[in-house]
Parts: C-alpha cells; structure tokens; sequence
C-alpha cells in the first residue's frame, strides 16, 4: 500500500549505491565536548534505522546535523549522492527533502492543524491553498485526525499533536525522514497511537532515520539498530544481534539498565 | 464527575461549606464599603480642611471657568486625537520595522544593525521634550526648500520617540518565541524571512500586546506636550483661556478630558492582559 502518497520510487539515488544518506567521518563539538566523534553511517533506500544510546551519546545531534540545524566540525554529509555538508548548498532546498519530527512536536500553536501541515506546501513550494488542503486532508484522515484539521494544537492530546506533527513533516514528500525520540514526551498509553504511524511509513518504504528509547519498538521497526557511545557508533546490526546478543560490554551494559528499568 | 446529574445531591458538609462561603462574601463585601467611606470621608475633609482651600477652589475649580474654557478645549483635543492616530499607526510600523532588523543576522547586515542599535539608545534616552523643540524649532531654522508644518514636525518626534520604545517591545516579544519554533519551521525549508513572517511574528505581535497598548497609553498623553511647538491642541487651548484671567481651571478640564479619553484604551488593555495571561496558562498545560 502506498497510502500516505509517496512516490517513493520517483527520485532516484544517484552514484552512492542506493544510499539515501551517507554520513562520513562526521565531526560535531560544542565547546570542548566532542558530540559526534568520526561517525560514519549509511542510510540505504526503504532502510529505517534505529539509533539507541544513552542521553548525550549524540543522537539528537546527529539528526540536527542531517537537517543542517547544526553545521559539522568536520566529515561530510551526501543526500542522494550530493554534498549537503557544503557551504555553499542552500539548506533551505536541503530541508525541504528531509523531513524532521522533534521529540517535543513544536507545532505552530497560533495556527490550526490544517494551516499547521499546508504552510510549508503554500509558502516554500508556492501550492495553491486548495491543492495544499487537499494533499493534507488525505493525509490527516489516513491518520484518523480529518475531524482535527480546523483545531489548533492545544486542544489536541500529545499523540495527536505528535501524528499532526509527522504529517506536516509528510507532507513535503520528503527522501528521508528523521525522528527524535518522537514518543518521549508522551504518556505511556498515547506511546501506541504514534509508533503504529510509523510502522505503517515503513510499511510504505520510506526512508528513516530514528533516535528513540524504545527498544520493543527498534526491535520490531528497525532493519538495523545502532548503539552509540560518546560520538560514536559503537555497535551495530540487525535489531535480533544488537538486542539478542550484543558483542559490546558498553551495549550490555546499557541494554541491562533498560531491562532493569522495565523499557524492554 | 461519574455520579449522573439527575441522582446527584450535595451533601450536608457540601451545602455548609457553600453557605459559610456566601456568609463570607456578603461580610467581605460590607467591609470593602466600609473602609472605602471612611477614606473618602478623611480625604474631603483633610483637602477642604486645607487653610488654602478656598483660594485653590477658585483658582482651579471655577465652574464658569470650566464652562467658558470646555468648547475650545475640546475643539484642541480633536487636533490631540488625530495626532494620536497617525503617530500610534507610524510608531508601530516603525518600532516593527526596527524591532526587525536589529534581529536580522548575516555580516551585510551590521550596518543597519548598528543604526538600528544606535536609534533606539538615542530615541529612549532623549527626553521628549527636547526632541520636539529641536525638530519644531530647528528643523525650520534649515531654511529647507521644503519644511513641513510644526504639527507635523511634532508628530515626527512622538513618532520618533515613541518608535524606539515599541521596538524594544517587539524585539522583547521576537525574542520570547523559543528557538524549537524556529527549527520547526526552518527544517520545514521556510527560509528566514518566512520563518519571521508566518511563525515569529504572529506569535511575538501576541505575547507583547500588552505591553503595547500601554505604550499606546502612554502616547495619548503625551500628544499634548505638543502643545509646547505652538499647535493649538487641547492644552494649549487651556492656556489661551488660562491667560485671560490667570485662573488655572481649563488646566484641569484639559486633564479630564485626557483621563476620559484613555479609559477605553486602558479597558482594553486590561482585556488583553486577562487574555493573554488566560490563554498563556491555557498553553501551560499542554
């Protein structure tokens, strides 16, 4: 099925053997704390990969700097075989092919939900408002949320508000998709609602990129899972070895903790 | 919740608390009434009581005074009003534009940062006063080609002045908007100015309302200092009429008539507030 209306198949990756994103020695430092510490990290068409580590061990960071929020100290970054890690590339252009979710939605709270998904359409790609709404309504309702489209924000509970959010980053049709730790702000029984979203992205091909705290959830979704440490990728593989026999002392001791707390 | 409405029946301990709430009120209420006579008795009497109570009563509560001065001065206030409405407009537009490029980023841009910068540290450290007579007294002294009238000179400086202000509010407010907002709609692939345009501002414009209306406030008052270039507004007319018999009375009716004309300006602000400090706690619990 192909219901959230990706043309998945349209762009065609260029020159990187199927890599949507390529990731090379990546270098990112905030002061004298070195982030990202010579990561390297392919992302292949229809992959969707999970990044599991503790706070601070650079997930977020690492996504931010995918979408050119943050600017990296050194290595490069390739989205379809182009050099997005140059100065001279437009990110503005950048973003529109890469969407991202935050973990706390940052929805615009003076607009609807509706004008919430149709501003990107309207403004960067110059969409009539029709065409726009009619893009986000199919969308909105494949997420059961078509009641919810003249609301605004804070009259949505936190599942939805998080769903509103995908769609809006959806709805730019994007190459790559990027989630941080997307159901963390969310109470335990809303968690569900969300990560079906995303399992039904999945199901449609789409490229992903995860940083999350739930490991049931990287298990399931994840072609491959990987274990960061200070900067780095320490471990990685299919979620079966990752989770069902990890080589690493770091990735069991930390996979132990989660255990311990009842995460997994 | 749960019980259903039909069935439901408040409890003794309920009613009670209810009926003591109620006891309360009416006790709150006949106390508040109490103590404000007893103020308003203790001002009258200390200000009437006053051994130069009569002389002040002539001089600056004269009714035939009041009745003579009320047209012409109300006649100025006009003058006041329409000041009032195209400095408040070019203030805003001002104070935004202003408030906008001290944010702006980018090396291009420090030249109209630094100026930006430079206005509002002038035009908020300048007393009005000093602003008015340099620009309607100085500016004519060019012997410009073309020099505008010293109403409209005037209300330059109100612009001027009032502008720095409101800019330091706008700024205030682009600034309250967090960063997360700015990520949002910049990873959406808004650029900067779209960012500004449709996320920014309309939320920045929001919080600082307020803040604005009470600068608007503050304006509508002090369009009267313009009475000092010579227009003849409502103060000026007061001392017009003042001058013939050197009684102060049309001072007093000029500061009625700007007391009444910024009630309903205050009783929106106070709206405002209460609904920005409502919707403000209504965000909290999201």
């Amino acid at each position: 099925m192909s219901g959230y209306g990706m043309e998945l198949d349209d762009v065609e990756a260029e020159g990187t053997g199927g890599a949507v994103l390529s990731c090379q020695r990546m270098r990112k430092v905030f002061g004298s704390l070195v982030v990202l510490d010579d990561l390297s990290l392919d992302v292949a068409e229809h992959e969707v990969i999970a990044l599991i580590g503790a706070s601070g061990s650079g997930k977020s960071t690492l996504l931010r700097c995918v979408n050119l929020l943050e600017t990296i100290d050194d290595g490069t970054i390739t989205l379809d075989g182009r050099d997005i890690s140059d100065p001279r590339v437009d990110p503005d252009e950048v973003r529109q092919r890469i969407g991202i979710v935050f973990q706390a939605f940052n929805l615009f709270p003076h607009m609807t939900v509706m004008d919430n998904v149709t501003l990107a359409p309207r403004r960067v790609h110059k969409m009539s408002r029709g065409e726009a709404e009619e893009r986000a309504m199919a969308l909105l309702s494949r997420v059961g949320l078509a009641d919810k489209a003249r609301e605004y924000p804070d009259r949505l509970s936190g599942g939805q508000q998080q769903r509103v959010a995908i769609v809006r980053a959806l709805v730019n049709r994007p190459r790559l998709l990027l989630l941080d730790e997307v159901t963390s702000a969310l109470d335990p029984e809303l968690v569900g609602e969300v990560l079906t979203m995303i399992r039904d992205l999945k199901g449609d091909g789409m490229t992903m990129l995860l940083a999350t705290h739930e490991m049931g959830f990287a298990r399931q979704v994840a072609d491959r899972v990987c274990f960061l440490e200070r900067g780095r990728i320490l471990e990685q593989g299919p979620p079966a070895q990752v989770f069902g026999a990890p080589r690493e002392a770091r990735t069991q001791q930390f996979l132990q903790r989660i255990i311990e707390a009842g995460r997994l | 919740m749960g019980t259903a409405l039909e069935t439901y029946r408040p409890s003794d301990i309920q009613l009670g608390r209810v009926a003591y709430r109620r006891r309360q009120t009416v006790r709150s209420i006949a106390i508040a009434a109490g103590s404000t006579v007893v103020l308003g008795v203790v001002l009258v009497v200390a200000v009437t009581g006053a051994p130069g109570w009569d002389l002040v009563r002539q001089d600056f509560l004269d009714p035939t005074e009041a009745r003579e001065s009320f047209v012409p001065i109300l006649e100025g206030l006009w003058l006041n009003i329409q000041l009032l409405f195209f400095c408040a407009i070019a203030s805003l537009l001002l104070g935004l534009l202003i408030a906008v490029l001290r944010t702006l980023r980018g090396p291009v841009f420090f030249p109209v940062r630094a100026l930006a910068t430079a206005y509002t540290y002038v035009f908020r450290g300048t007393p009005l006063l000093i602003v008015l007579y340099v620009l309607a007294f100085g500016m004519p002294g060019l012997r410009l080609t073309f020099t505008p009238s010293v109403l409209v000179l005037g209300g330059i400086g109100l612009t001027l002045t009032y502008g720095g202000y409101i800019a330091e509010v706008f700024r205030a407010g682009i600034e309250s908007v967090h960063p997360s907002q700015r990520a949002a709609a910049r990873s959406l692939g808004l650029t900067y100015r779209q960012t500004m345009r449709h996320v920014v501002l309309p939320q920045a414009v929001r919080r600082v309302a307020p803040a604005l209306l009470n600068d608007l406030v503050a304006l509508q008052k002090d369009v009267g200092l313009i009475s000092v270039a010579g227009p003849i507004d409502a103060i000026r007319a007061a001392q017009i009429a003042q001058q013939h018999n050197f009684n102060y009375t049309p001072y007093i009716v000029a500061g009625a008539l700007f007391v009444l004309l910024a009630i309903p300006t205050i009783l929106v602000t106070d709206y405002v507030t209460l609904r920005a400090a409502r919707r403000q706690s209504a965000e909290g619990t999201t």
